[in-house]
């Protein structure tokens, strides 16, 4: 396989999520945290989970990722079963969880280096192009605990680019970072999204930036973990998160949300 | 600069009262010798070579029961972290070990194998091992479980797993472990060799022994003085590089 080869974007990857479900159980309780959720995200389709914490969409993002098993059912990437970690899906977590024995170089190279048919220089090089892509080719050789939160998170994404994975599964990723590093975080997700064209499944619990950032804002109620509601959001890219357009469609995602809370309220009171 | 001056007007003065105690006459030359007579010592042993022989001998059964204590302790200890079985077993008898000084074995140790090098490879054994096993199964137990999970995303799985992620992860900790082992394989080994003598090799810890019933005090002295330089030396040779690493990488120093 040649650098070219490696660098062109793959094709984006179907996800159908059939009939999940998941429990969990603690000491006290068993929490059903998935109840047969179906979730269908199209090639190169940028989706937001969007819920209240304990909604299990977290918890869905893991089985899509092969992280964790579901009870029943199953999740089909490109019509395959998923059973655990491949390296079309990469995961970005919320903590940056680069390794600090690592500089941001090494950090990037780890999952390449598992890459088979690459040569060592080939990587290197593919390694710089995805620091390039996040705006940290100057850093190559920091030391992670040298970066702020916001270059650790682009290191994560470049991480997580760079051995050129189908599609991208980002839990909160952002939801750590102050506003202005998040707002340029938006800004560069779109635009690497657009040019590499990967399916995007990507939790959040902030519906501004559900409808800032997803073609498809999916809404989650918990106990049980449930699918309420879908909303598509018809806008053109570069999206600005502070828009007026923006603010009408996260108002009304939001008032939704707040419905299920509010019928979840009276449920327990029943 | 300035703390290189302080070190050095430190010692000198330190240096200075001890010949001023010694040149006084309110000690009798064998309490106290002088620092000019340690330092005759110190040249002619090494001029005839006893010095240079003890202190290898020494090294010797140091270094290789340190390596062993090592080659042993560091899979041990990830066992321990990752099966319940070590744990419980392995663990508890780490733990328990680790509370006795090792040079309490030397008995066992020269009735086992007699007055042999083996008996003091045992003992240097035991001073390192049980640390080592411990600061392992700690190091790992400690790691955050995002770094597998983070890893299993990206491909990583059984052994690459433990030496690309697990072990490096576990370094601050092994690291102190290690210089832990260290120092109770040196101070085991010379209590060691004080008390016993090998027929096989006369280390320092002997040397320093035949000081004492040759009432030979600038012997034993100059015996001390080696083995704090050598003492320093492995700090600086051995540990001071993993702790700088650490430091840059980590942003902290070594945990213990």
């Amino acid at each position: 396989m040649s650098l070219a080869h490696e660098l062109i974007n793959t094709t984006a990857e179907r996800i159908d999520a059939v009939e999940i479900s998941k429990t969990f159980t603690t000491k006290r309780r068993t929490v059903l945290a998935l109840d047969r959720v179906n979730l269908k995200v199209a090639e190169g389709e940028f989706v937001c989970l969007v819920g209240p914490s304990g909604c299990g969409k977290s918890t869905l993002l893991n089985i899509i990722a092969g992280l964790e098993q579901p009870d029943s059912g199953q999740v089909l990437a490109n019509g395959e079963p998923v059973s655990e970690p491949g390296r079309d899906r990469m995961v970005m977590f919320q903590e940056h969880a680069l390794f600090p024995w690592l500089d941001v170089m090494g950090n990037v190279l780890f999952g390449l280096n598992l890459k088979p048919g690459l040569k060592d220089k080939e990587r290197e090089e593919v390694a710089k192009y995805y620091l390039h892509l996040v705006g940290l080719e100057k850093l190559h050789h920091a030391n992670v605990h040298e970066l702020s939160g916001g270059m650790k998170q682009r290191v994560a994404l470049a991480r997580a680019l760079a051995p050129n994975p189908r599609v991208l599964l980002m839990d909160e990723p952002f939801a750590s970072l102050d506003a202005l590093t998040r707002e340029q975080l938006y800004g560069d997700i779109q635009r690497i999204w657009e040019a590499r064209r990967k399916t995007i499944i990507f939790v959040t619990h902030n519906v501004r930036e559900a409808a800032c950032l997803g073609d498809r804002v999916v809404l989650f109620s918990r106990n049980p973990g449930r699918i309420r509601a879908e909303f598509a959001v018809n806008l053109p890219r570069a999206r600005d998160i502070n828009s007026v357009q923006l603010a009408h469609y996260s108002t009304e995602i939001m008032a939704a949300l707040k419905g299920f809370t509010a019928e979840e309220g009276k449920e327990v009171s029943e | 600069m300035k703390r290189g001056i302080a070190s050095t007007v430190f010692f000198l003065l330190l240096l200075a009262s001890w010949e001023m105690a010694s040149q006084s006459g309110l000690y009798n030359p064998v309490m106290l010798p002088s620092p000019f007579s340690v330092w005759r010592y110190i040249r002619e042993s090494l001029c005839d070579g006893t010095l240079e022989m003890a202190t290898l001998v020494t090294m010797k059964r140091l270094l290789i029961g340190y390596a062993i204590g090592l080659v042993f302790g560091i899979p041990l200890g990830l066992l321990t972290a990752r099966f319940k079985m070590f744990q419980d077993t392995v663990g508890l008898l780490a733990l328990g070990m680790q509370t006795l000084p090792s040079v309490c074995w030397v008995p066992l140790s020269l009735l086992w194998f007699g007055q042999t090098e083996a008996a003091m490879l045992f003992v240097v054994v035991m001073g390192t091992l049980w640390s080592v096993i411990i600061a392992t199964s700690d190091g790992v137990r400690t790691m955050p479980p995002i770094y597998i999970r983070a890893a299993r995303t990206m491909g990583s799985e059984g052994l690459h797993t433990w030496i690309k992620v697990i072990l490096p992860a576990s370094l601050p900790y092994l690291v102190g472990g290690m210089k832990q082992g260290w120092a109770f394989a040196w101070r085991s080994l010379m209590a060691a060799e004080i008390f016993v003598t090998i027929l096989t090799g006369f280390g320092l810890g002997q040397l320093l022994h035949y000081g004492r019933e040759l009432h030979a005090m600038d012997q034993v002295v100059a015996v001390m003085i080696v083995i704090i330089f050598i003492g320093l030396l492995a700090d600086r040779l051995f540990f001071s590089p993993w702790e700088r690493f650490l430091q840059r990488r980590w942003g902290t120093g070594v945990l213990k």
